[in-house]
């Protein structure tokens, strides 16, 4: 019987403390109780460490996350947060039932490919003088959707009453929201699910307030 | 016991996400009805309050099926390919699964968003140059990317929901007249792809709500 000893090492997060995707997998990696080593992208100084050379071959999108786990190299963090529930046991982050499965699936998704991607560093650095209008106007666009499909999924949290995948998701989301100074008091049900998973340890050990890269100086 | 119903897809000829789930339509052999939602007329019925209440982020695909009402085409597709047998539209291998996922999203996160319909009315008039920057941001990515997984297909030789995404992100590409020459191996791939019949029957040009004058 071969040992793998890759499947011994601690997956390597290349990310930012500020990073929304990055900080999913971090939460992720809590909620399994998964440790890792984090190697820090500083996506401002220098240009963006993640234009490097280095860090293209790591991730040729030039983007975080990217974590080096189990002999591969994995971007795009919905990839990494289902590889490793698939391959670690504890805490499941999509529920057994597959309508189930699927609602979390479609409220991560929102999230991920209807919100973040239009307001992330690359796309508002592109935008220029226009980027806080434009982002909220994105964010505003996807939470007046994930607001009425909330109220119908949640329970304790978005989905029934199990954390998963598309809690892991909001709260990043609404971390982000919240610094473009969107008003949340018109998305109630966002924000008591936000309130509510804030006060979860994996929401808060993996905060970007409290990260290795955090600068002692954030405000 | 949950029924299996016969799905409603509302969606678009032309919408790329639209197509992705008419190719996992076709790959599982699975019956569908179609109730056309066209983007463009009448400001778009997309925008509609009837078809806001299906879909409150107003985008196709929209799908009822067995008793639900889901969005997000990767959402609906890994759904019915955990309820419908049929070929897997993801490997058994984790490993492998987690290359589609990520090959997936690359696309329906990193790039179709960024060229979608309701993202370049808002770009306006440099639409063209917008769009062609993203789909090369992200083929440039998907390349390196594919050298590495692809054998027959984007991850080994079974076609999966990687296989789903490309094809209708290289239709786009074409639309916006990205130079597929740099992109050998999704070049390849998408003229393999398009040689399959779930890949055929599903595309853009033969759809039940595809105009007789199409260019």
């Amino acid at each position: 019987m071969k040992l793998s000893l890759v499947y011994l090492a601690k997956p390597v997060l290349h990310g930012y403390f500020r990073s929304s995707c990055s900080w999913r997998v971090r939460i992720a990696f809590a909620l399994k109780g998964i440790d890792y080593d984090l190697v820090p992208v500083n996506l401002i100084k220098d240009g963006g460490h993640q234009k490097s050379q280095q860090f293209k071959t790591l991730n040729p999108m030039q983007q975080v996350p990217a974590v080096e786990i189990d002999g591969m190299v994995l971007s795009q963090s919905l990839a990494v947060i289902q590889y490793i529930d698939e391959t670690r046991p504890g805490h499941p982050l999509l529920p057994a039932d597959p309508k189930k499965r699927a609602q979390v699936r479609m409220i991560s998704d929102l999230i991920a490919s209807g919100i973040q991607p239009l307001q992330n560093l690359y796309v508002i650095q592109k935008i220029g003088a226009e980027k806080v209008q434009w982002s909220q106007h994105f964010i505003n666009r996807g939470f007046q959707a994930l607001e009425p499909i909330l109220k119908e999924t949640a329970g304790k949290y978005c989905v029934g009453d199990e954390i998963s995948m598309a809690d892991i998701c909001l709260v990043p989301q609404v971390y982000n929201a919240e610094r473009f100074k969107v008003d949340l008091d018109q998305y109630p049900t966002i924000k008591r699910l936000n309130q509510a998973l804030l006060d979860i340890e994996a929401f808060k050990v993996s905060h970007p307030s409290c990260q290795p890269d955090t600068p002692v100086d954030l405000d």
